[in-house]
């Protein structure tokens, strides 16, 4: 038993031909956020500082979609959302951010110093400015390439879409714009050797979404949980990941069904969601790490005490 | 004590109008809440018997609970700190886990039904405030002003809310007031949940779950949400999986202190120890009680895919109903 610290920027269609210039500054990106929740684990910070730690570098990176570098809405505007829990089922989660600039340290708030969970839209800003947290004009937060990104989705999609006809959700396919296609999340587990576990998740959400819309980030559970047991962050579409509440059946089959960690989310990921949509990091109170995907691609870095690190995008020779 | 009513392959429903009520509710009140009560229930039997399928007849007995000012939902919600309705719901259909939330509402008449719109005919799974109310407009659902959905009585409780918390901290938890001192007025009964005296509290959810003839089970929640709330503040009901949550095995609907809902994850969870553990209807939903609480207080309402009808709760009540096939329906508040 010892630490473990796992951490992803998103599982997706992203294609083995990414270019180098798109997928070296991500690589470099997950190996400093590794180092840097590593070294903190190492200080003995709490796990709950860790993964806001790690996920404020992730928000503050621009070529990931959470704070700076969020996908955008169909009106080209951000809203962002995140949410955090520690082991013992402490949770704060906000949604619908368009100028705080860190989600995550935002929904800790609203965990600590309210009697609520969940915080949206004008009521989630307000309190920011209560809270004091940094905060600044919406335009920080849209990179060019999410610009481009947004109208290559809308040229894509003109046809598809018509909101007044019965919708299945599983045909709004995420359409690959320069070859990458940047869906999901950013997040973060951590557990310290006396088993304290948190998860961590942020997001900008899913490119050409309609204003307000929430995914799985926010919804206990869905995207996010963390109890005695484990701690796990999912990503990928949020709509299949709601339905399946991934977080939370991964720990409810190790409560329920005694399966391990990696099996539970092997289980949750191969049988709960269908090919293509979700990938998830998670830890457990013993000190296991497990990353897994059904996706082309999830980027993602892990390190356990005993001195093992991972930092990946495909699929490892190692992976199940 | 809590019962359990099975007819295999038959249908079956229940609704509920919150969990936690005031000891000293008058009569006249629990009058009111049963017969309401009775008349969704025996809504919700006509359109089963019509063949409506289970995610029909929810939203139908739901609309009906939200229109009626009686309970915390549509007309009647509990009121923002500011004096405003700001209305969520969720909708769940088992066969496939479709889903569809709202939350932030202020100008829908019926929230459970602009969450059908959501799962049916948009591409997403939850929509909330502003992007939510233009779907409303987009989708021609019907719209009122704010006030058709702010009674009289809210706003007095409201008054009370705001007095009652510059007593108490908030953030105490309700563990531990089993006792409350008799004879006393309402608001000294000493029961809290929230941090608010149950006579102010107000319970915070309707809903109702439904399985059908063909084995199909749905599930519906629709709030005002907590008295007093800060605007912006989203509770159990629209989370799928906490208040709300159905599967091919059954479906839940609950109702209490939200974060202690959400916490637990509590309707997920039902479906996960019948899932996981092998335990019948009636069992899941009592472990779920008693070990996913905490200190917190909640109830539900569950029907199984096998015309099973069950409810469970830790508070000092929960307005409910149910009923099954053969005949049997039981309306309820104490225990």
């Amino acid at each position: 038993m010892g630490w473990a610290i796992a951490l992803h920027g998103g599982a997706g269609n992203i294609p083995l031909s990414l270019p180098p210039e798109r997928r070296e500054p991500r690589e470099e990106a997950l190996r400093h956020c590794l180092k840097i929740g590593v070294a903190a684990l190492k200080a003995k910070r709490p796990p709950l500082d860790v993964v806001e730690l790690v996920v404020r570098e992730l928000e503050n990176n621009p070529h990931f979609n959470a704070g700076r570098g969020s996908v955008l809405t169909t009106k080209g505007t951000v809203e962002m959302e995140a949410c955090i829990m520690d082991g013992n089922k402490k949770c704060g989660a906000v949604s619908g951010l368009s100028t705080v600039v860190n989600a995550i340290s935002l929904a800790r708030l609203v965990m600590e110093k309210t009697p609520h969970i969940y915080l949206a839209f004008d009521g989630a800003e307000a309190f920011a400015r209560e809270q004091g947290v940094e905060t600044v004009d919406a335009g920080h937060f849209i990179t060019q390439e999410n610009v481009e990104r947004l109208k290559q989705v809308i040229e894509a999609n003109r046809v598809q879409i018509d909101y007044t006809q019965p919708m299945q959700k599983d045909v709004l396919e995420e359409t690959p714009t320069n070859g990458d296609s940047q869906i999901g999340t950013v997040g973060c587990v951590a557990v310290d050797s006396h088993g304290n576990l948190a998860t961590a998740t942020s997001t900008g959400g899913f490119v050409n979404k309609m204003v307000g819309r929430i995914g799985d980030t926010p919804i206990i559970g869905a995207g996010t949980y963390a109890n005695s047991l484990c701690a796990v962050s999912a990503t990928g579409k949020g709509e299949a990941i709601i339905r399946a509440t991934i977080a939370r059946d991964v720990a409810a089959l190790m409560e329920y069904k005694g399966l391990s960690l990696k099996e539970a989310a092997a289980y949750v990921i191969e049988e709960c969601v269908p090919r293509g949509n979700a990938g998830l990091v998670a830890v457990s109170a013993t000190g296991e790490v497990t990353m897994q995907f059904n996706t082309t691609g999830m980027f993602r870095a892990c390190a356990t005490e005993d001195g093992y690190t991972e930092i990946g995008i495909w699929p490892s020779p190692m992976q199940n | 004590m809590y019962n359990v009513h099975s007819v295999s392959g038959a249908d079956a429903s229940a609704v509920h109008g919150g969990a936690g009520v005031d000891p000293n509710l008058p009569p006249h009140r629990q009058e009111e809440a049963k017969q309401l009560l009775s008349r969704c229930l025996n809504l919700g039997i006509s359109a089963l018997r019509s063949s409506l399928p289970a995610i029909d007849v929810v939203e139908l007995v739901v609309r009906e609970l939200e229109s009626d000012p009686l309970f915390n939902s549509g007309r009647g919600s509990a009121l923002t700190e500011k004096g405003t309705a700001e209305m969520e719901a969720s909708i769940m259909d088992g066969p496939r886990r479709r889903c569809g939330a709202v939350s932030g509402l202020t100008t829908v008449k019926n929230p459970v039904s602009l969450a059908r719109l959501v799962m049916d005919n948009s591409p997403h799974s939850y929509l909330a405030f502003s992007g939510a109310e233009d779907f409303a407009r987009q989708q021609g659902v019907e719209l009122v002003d704010n006030g058709y959905f702010i009674t009289e009585e809210n706003l007095g409780m409201l008054k009370l809310a705001k007095e009652a918390n510059t007593i108490f901290d908030y953030r105490i938890p309700a563990a531990g007031l089993e006792t409350c001192s008799v004879g006393a007025g309402a608001v000294e009964s000493g029961l809290q949940m929230n941090g608010l005296p149950i006579s102010i509290y107000a319970p915070e959810t309707v809903g109702c779950v439904v399985v059908d003839s063909q084995g199909r089970c749905a599930a519906a929640t629709s709030t005002g949400g907590l008295m007093n709330k800060k605007s912006g503040r989203i509770g159990d009901s629209p989370l799928i999986g906490a208040g709300t949550y159905a599967c091919d095995i059954c479906a839940v609907s609950c109702t209490g202190e939200g974060e202690a809902i959400i916490r637990g994850t509590l309707a997920r969870d039902v479906a996960a120890v019948m899932e996981y553990k092998g335990l019948g209807l009636q069992e899941g939903v009592d472990y779920v009680i008693k070990e996913r609480l905490d200190e917190g207080l909640a109830g539900m309402i569950a029907v199984s895919r096998n015309g099973e009808v069950g409810y469970g709760f830790n508070t000092t009540g929960m307005f409910r109903g149910c009923a099954t096939e053969d005949g049997f329906m039981e309306v309820g508040i104490w225990e």
